[in-house]
């Protein structure tokens, strides 16, 4: 279990690193950006939207997950087996209970989020209730609360909506370069101008890539992690071993499949489409089922 | 720098170091004694699960009034001892295998068997068993974790100094609670 603290503790760090170079890398495009347009103005701009989207998602990115999978609130009443299934295994890990979500979907997948162990969510799809048998799901339940135990949740929902912000502003950056390209060709400034939009593309190609090196940097090894530490919990690592061997087969397509959400699934979510889509190349995340079957069974 | 600067230092640095082992301490521990009273918090919903059912059995099956004397008699007796959770092991272990059999005496009355009421409270007493269990099984996690920082190097130096004590695992002494409780419907 020392090790688990540690990781947590990493986690927390890593989060408030990832918070830092947020706020220099936007407020740096937005300097930039005021470099260009001559304009002040917009490096307060841009520093105001860094700091109220890392408040927002520090505080609402749960919420907000929760609301892009489009998960369905679980009860105690509503479904009981699922309920306390997972009351159990949060007692025997020693955390609060989480809130229950259902994902109407037929793929096979389940997520962890929140910011801390008080503030959790745990989604399951409804094609996951369905066809694994309750060793399985209480498996694939123990991977989430192990996640939420190491404050995987915290890091990776921040990223969700970070990432998110990112892409938005370098998609804007490209945009408006395109028109300004346009505009420059009647003024006079030259050169300079010419090295600043050379800059500019350098930037907008950088911000996507930046987004994928975080959300590389906060996967691959904590799923095997988190595999281990689940079946710490429930004791059975096998009950894991087979349900990631049924998510594996799975091959339904998951409706709502999304790049800056996909490393927060046990299971990398665009798996059931048949051709992997060429820029979630640059978004996988997840090790090879494969790798994590052999590595439970050992 | 002279010499006693240097020295007030390191003094200073092995008393800060100290002082984040002592608290390193307390903290494990305070943990450790949340996790017993919880198994606690169990115990006493399952007490309450307890007069319902008797109600209940009582319903259909007055005739076999001796184990439900013997149900409501271990259940006292679990009550009123006093200690923590491992010292009431004992009572507890034994109030389980009255439950039993009254679970095992039950499968005699079709009715009783599937009386709504009767399967509710049968369903809400094994999940808490293995709420029980699950609490259990934190609190020896949370004791393994305590016993080793007692007995690593250099921890086990100040432990012993500031007098903390191995805790005890909580063991599961009778040979039928080892295997999982069969609930038939």
């Amino acid at each position: 279990m020392a090790s688990l603290y540690t990781h947590r503790d990493s986690n927390i760090r890593k989060t408030w690193l990832i918070f830092t170079l947020f706020l220099l890398i936007i407020i740096g495009v937005g300097y930039f950006f005021g470099l260009v347009y001559q304009d002040p103005l917009i490096v307060i701009f841009a520093a105001g939207f860094a700091i109220i989207s890392s408040v927002t998602s520090y505080w609402y990115s749960d919420k907000i997950v929760i609301k892009m999978a489009g998960g369905i609130p679980v009860t105690a009443n509503s479904n009981r087996e699922l309920y306390t299934l997972v009351e159990n295994l949060s007692i025997t890990a020693g955390l609060p209970m989480p809130k229950l979500y259902i994902v109407n979907e037929d793929h096979l997948n389940a997520f962890a989020t929140g910011r801390d162990p008080q503030h959790a969510a745990i989604a399951v799809t409804s094609g996951l209730l369905a066809n694994l048998t309750k060793p399985e799901l209480e498996g694939v339940l123990a991977h989430e609360l192990s996640h939420i135990g190491n404050r995987d949740i915290l890091v990776s929902t921040v990223v969700v909506v970070l990432v998110g912000f990112v892409a938005i502003l370098s998609d804007l950056f490209l945009r408006s370069l395109y028109f300004r390209g346009g505009r420059n060709r009647s003024s006079n400034d030259g050169k300079g101008a010419g090295i600043l939009l050379l800059l500019g593309l350098i930037f907008a190609i950088l911000t996507p890539i930046a987004g994928t090196i975080m959300q590389l940097a906060i996967s691959r090894k904590r799923e095997f992690l988190a595999d281990a530490s689940g079946a710490l919990l429930t004791r059975y690592p096998e009950g894991l071993a087979s349900a990631l061997e049924k998510i594996g087969l799975d091959k339904t397509p998951m409706k709502r499949a999304n790049n800056s959400t996909a490393h927060l699934w046990i299971d990398d979510p665009f798996n059931g489409l048949k051709k992997t889509p060429f820029l979630h190349k640059l978004f996988l995340t997840h090790p090879p089922i494969q790798e994590r079957i052999k590595a439970l069974r050992n | 720098m002279n010499i006693p600067t240097i020295f007030i230092i390191l003094l200073a640095v092995i008393a800060l170091w100290i002082v984040v082992i002592y608290n390193g301490l307390i903290r494990m521990r305070n943990r450790m004694k949340e996790a017993l009273s919880d198994i606690d918090v169990q115990a006493k919903r399952r007490y309450d699960l307890i007069p319902n059912l008797i109600e209940t059995v009582k319903g259909f099956a007055k005739q076999e009034s001796s184990v439900l004397e013997n149900v409501t008699k271990a259940r006292t007796e679990a009550m009123n001892t006093s200690g923590t959770p491992l010292e009431k092991a004992g009572a507890e272990n034994q109030f389980t295998s009255t439950l039993k059999s009254l679970f095992a005496v039950s499968e005699n009355y079709p009715d009783l068997k599937s009386n709504t009421n009767f399967l509710e409270l049968q369903r809400e007493l094994s999940d808490t068993e293995n709420k029980m269990m699950a609490s259990r099984r934190f609190y020896n996690n949370t004791v393994k974790d305590l016993n080793t920082k007692i007995e690593v190097f250099p921890t086990n130096i100040f432990a012993k100094m500031f007098g903390f004590q191995n805790a005890p695992f909580f063991e599961v002494t009778e040979a039928s609670e080892k295997e999982p409780v069969k609930v038939q419907f």
